[in-house]
């Protein structure tokens, strides 16, 4: 073949140009099919967003909803934000007023328009909930003074205080725009009915079995969904979606899987297996009773905080549990993170140097008089992954320092009791904080005074921690916003508050035919489905 | 027989207080409630949110108030309302109830389909290898635990046939291929154990009533074996078959919580578990109620399949 003969030329462009056609189609979505899908569930409570907290209600029925701002599902590090009803959005001067402005031609399922109206009431739901309203997020949006609509596609809401993490809130995935004269009629109407404006128009459920959606012809975004439908099944063994994964009757599951599901649907089902993972924005931490002897010590605080080796426990249980980033408070990666180096040099209970470390907290417990040998109680949940896991961990870590500990597990109701009483009577306690959109300035929130968090499980008081707090909330300046966050996280370090374990690693499976969805850090954001397509 | 049968249906009522009355109780001794397990997701939710849960739920009644709102519904027949889902618990239980009593009718028509036949040779064969055969495979069944049978059955399709029985339910009349591919290996599951113990009930009634003098009687008459075996021995040699068949019947609804969860099926025994992990009262009490009526309800029916029988036995 001569390749300088213009036919052999003419040939080669049309096989290139093929190959790049051919490429581009692979990655171009594809109209049509049903995701079928797990949630590791038994049932949901009830089907009204705002007045649940359960990733069971989210996975089924955040398809059938528009949020006003979301975390763009198609940025894969679930950072950017995107207008979902809201168009656009602007910041006053005085930074304390953010105005939204409302999509045009938006129609709830009904088909009635969707406007400024009904976006205020579905917000006023949840911040000011009318009397049997439970909002459980409330507390969230504190710094909200109030919400507007001066006409019928503008939304303002107006704060208390300036603050950039009002746009987190904002976002959070139980945020579902409902219609304003449902509400009217009965605010508790969305627990047993669908009205929105999402992708997907509420087919049928099967009570505690499954539930179906079908595609919303008259979707906003031209062109999407591109499902014809989903389907989400009620499967609350793990080894059952494991079982359906691998024998084609599920095609994902949204929440997580431990490391070893990874590695046997690797075996069993090689390369038709999609495997995602990402760091989750959940926490584990021991929390010291502040109120019991010895724990009312700080220096006995301090000590089971250095006994803790998380470098080295990063590595090995991340092999075993949904765990492995090794973090301060806040969430790791963040821009308001802080850094490895930093941690090691700054945070107490970082450094590399257990062997000094726990040379320290030993000198400690002698101090305060506590005797070798030194026996108290974990309080844990009697959940696998990752509670009893890193909690006999955790005992062993203790054990190093002369400590003797027994595990007290109790099934959920139970443990959420004992986290409840005020005073607590726990000697330590294992406690979690899993939360939405990544938002480190309100996901602290927990850790501060419990008059004015219900999720502080310490029940402790104390103002300079509310003071750091409310300064990082208010503060405008991003760098000096992470001076004060790290300031904050030093100082519940060296009180031994909270003891920081590690953080949860999310690795979610699927087979390759589910494409357009990208794993996020939270389970609850990105199940929408709109951008979710199925390879043919 | 008719008065039997109203001192019959009375007596179900203290029988039915009792266990509303136990289970009541044992419920609020477990620390907690449904509140805090419906706020404990996320952030923990403010103690207002959780006050005014538990007053909607009437979670802050005295226990005695609760226990009479709950008699009186009863009275009318009402089960109450899922304080989880905040269905009524009669539709909680209806949903599920067609499938497990499916699975149920299927294990035990499996049961007595095996079990009779089996049995019978045993005894015939008695100390030949067929007996042996029989014994090995009712004692084999007796020592496998349902659900292990399950899971194998799962795993053995997945890695040989690379396929796996449907994890959602589809009612018989909606399509049957469907529901039997989900429903005939739970069955077969449980079935087998089912059988195992009828089987060996039946085999040795049957060799109890082969050795009566009735029955020597009838072979010197000339009868021949096989009617000797199916109008008198058989008949005498079932009652107390039929006892544990009744009994194993009542187990199976809301007993095969283990078996369900291995095949996904959103069965009463799968839904117990839900009840009392949420700790919905509600829901475990009316879930109680309906299957003590169960069990109450086979006894009786086995009772009256006695008197069908054995034309000896009179009720009055």
């Amino acid at each position: 073949m001569n390749i300088r003969s213009p036919i052999t030329l003419v040939f080669a462009l049309a096989v290139g140009l093929g190959l790049i056609a051919s490429g581009a189609a692979a990655e171009t979505p594809q109209h049509g099919g049903t995701l079928v899908f797990t949630v590791p569930a038994s049932d949901m409570p009830s089907m009204d967003g705002h007045q649940e907290t359960t990733f069971a209600v989210v996975h089924a029925t955040a398809p059938h909803y528009s949020l006003l701002i979301r975390v763009d599902p198609t940025d894969p590090k679930a950072k950017r934000m995107e207008g979902d009803v809201a168009e656009s959005w602007s910041l006053s001067k005085d930074r304390k007023s953010y105005i939204f402005k409302i999509r045009k031609g938006i129609k709830f399922h009904d088909g009635s328009p969707l406007t400024a109206k009904d976006v205020v009431a579905s917000f006023e739901h949840m911040i000011d909930p009318p009397s049997g309203v439970i909002s459980p997020r409330k507390a969230y949006f504190s710094m909200v003074e109030s919400v507007s609509h001066p006409d019928d596609y503008t939304v303002v809401f107006k704060l208390k205080y300036p603050t950039s993490a009002v746009i987190g809130v904002l976002a959070m995935p139980f945020n579902y725009i409902y219609k304003a004269d449902l509400l009217a009629k009965d605010p508790n109407w969305y627990k047993t009915h669908i009205m929105g404006s999402g992708p997907f128009l509420f087919k049928e459920q099967h009570m505690g079995a499954d539930w179906i959606g079908v595609r919303n012809p008259d979707y906003f975004r031209k062109g999407e969904p591109y499902l014809d439908g989903y389907q989400a099944i009620y499967t609350p063994k793990e080894v059952v979606e494991l079982q359906a994964l691998r024998g084609g009757r599920s095609m994902i599951q949204f929440r997580g899987f431990p490391p070893s599901s990874r590695e046997e649907l690797q075996k069993a089902m090689g390369g038709s297996l999609r495997v995602q993972e990402s760091p989750w924005n959940c926490g584990l931490y021991a929390v010291p009773n502040t109120f019991k002897k010895p724990f009312d010590d700080v220096r006995v605080r301090q000590a089971l905080n250095l006994a803790v080796d998380r470098w080295s426990g990063s590595e090995y249980l991340s092999k075993i549990a949904i765990v492995k980033t090794v973090g301060g408070y806040v969430f790791p990666g963040h821009e308001l993170a802080m850094t490895d180096a930093e941690l090691q040099k700054d945070l107490p209970g970082y450094s590399r140097d257990i062997v000094a470390q726990r040379k320290e907290a030993r000198r400690l417990l002698k101090e305060a008089g506590i005797p070798e040998g030194f026996k108290f109680k974990l309080n844990n949940r009697s959940t696998d992954q990752p509670y009893k896991i890193v909690g006999t961990w955790l005992i062993d870590q203790w054990r190093q320092i002369g400590l003797n500990v027994e595990q007290q597990v109790l099934p959920t109701g139970p443990f959420f009791a004992e986290l409840r009483k005020n005073p607590p009577e726990f000697d330590v306690t294992m406690d979690f904080n899993c939360q939405t959109v990544v938002n480190p300035q309100v996901d602290v929130s927990q850790l501060i005074s419990a008059d004015r968090t219900d999720a502080n499980s310490g029940h402790y008081i104390d103002r300079k921690l509310d003071e750091m707090y409310d300064a990082q909330l208010q503060e405008p300046d991003e760098a000096k916003q992470k001076e004060i966050l790290k300031k904050f996280q030093i100082y519940v370090a060296e009180h031994g508050y909270y003891i920081n374990t590690l953080w949860w690693h999310r690795i979610v499976l699927s087979n390759t035919e589910v494409q357009g969805w990208n794993v996020s850090p939270s389970h609850y954001i990105n199940n929408q489905l709109d951008t979710v397509w199925l390879k043919q | 027989m008719f008065r039997y049968l109203i001192r019959r249906i009375l007596l179900m009522v203290p029988t039915l207080l009792g266990a509303a009355i136990l289970v009541f109780v044992l419920m609020r001794m477990i620390p907690g409630d449904i509140v805090t397990m419906r706020m404990g997701g996320q952030g923990g939710g403010s103690q207002e949110a959780i006050e005014v849960g538990r007053h909607k739920l009437g979670l802050d009644q005295p226990m005695w108030r609760q226990f009479v709102d709950w008699m009186y519904g009863i009275a009318k027949l009402d089960l109450g309302t899922s304080m989880w889902t905040g269905n009524p618990v009669s539709e909680e239980i209806a949903a599920r109830f067609p499938l497990t009593m499916q699975v149920a009718l299927m294990a035990t028509f499996l049961a007595i389909l095996l079990a009779i036949p089996l049995g019978t040779l045993a005894a015939l064969k008695q100390d030949t290898w067929a007996d042996y055969a029989v014994r090995i495979f009712s004692i084999a069944g007796l020592a496998t635990p349902s659900f292990w049978l399950g899971i194998v059955m799962i795993i053995g399709f997945l890695v040989i046939f690379k396929w796996m029985p449907p994890i959602t339910y589809t009612p018989l009349w909606q399509d049957p291929i469907a529901n039997l591919s989900q429903l005939i290996w739970p069955a077969l599951a449980t079935g087998y154990r089912y059988s195992a113990v009828a089987t060996r009930m039946t085999r040795s009634s049957v060799l109890e009533v082969l050795r009566e003098d009735y029955i020597r009687t009838a072979r010197a008459k000339g009868l021949v074996e096989r009617l000797i075996v199916n109008r008198h021995a058989l008949t005498n040699a079932l009652l107390p078959v039929i006892t544990v068949i009744g009994l194993e019947f009542a187990f199976l609804i809301g007993g095969l919580v283990v078996t369900e969860q291995v095949f996904n099926l959103n069965g009463m025994g799968l839904l117990f578990v839900k009840a009392v992990g949420q700790q919905d009262y509600t829901l475990v009490q009316g879930l109680v109620l309906v299957v003590v009526f169960i069990s109450i309800f086979s006894n009786f029916v086995v009772d009256i399949i006695y008197a069908w029988l054995d034309p000896r036995i009179h009720y009055e």
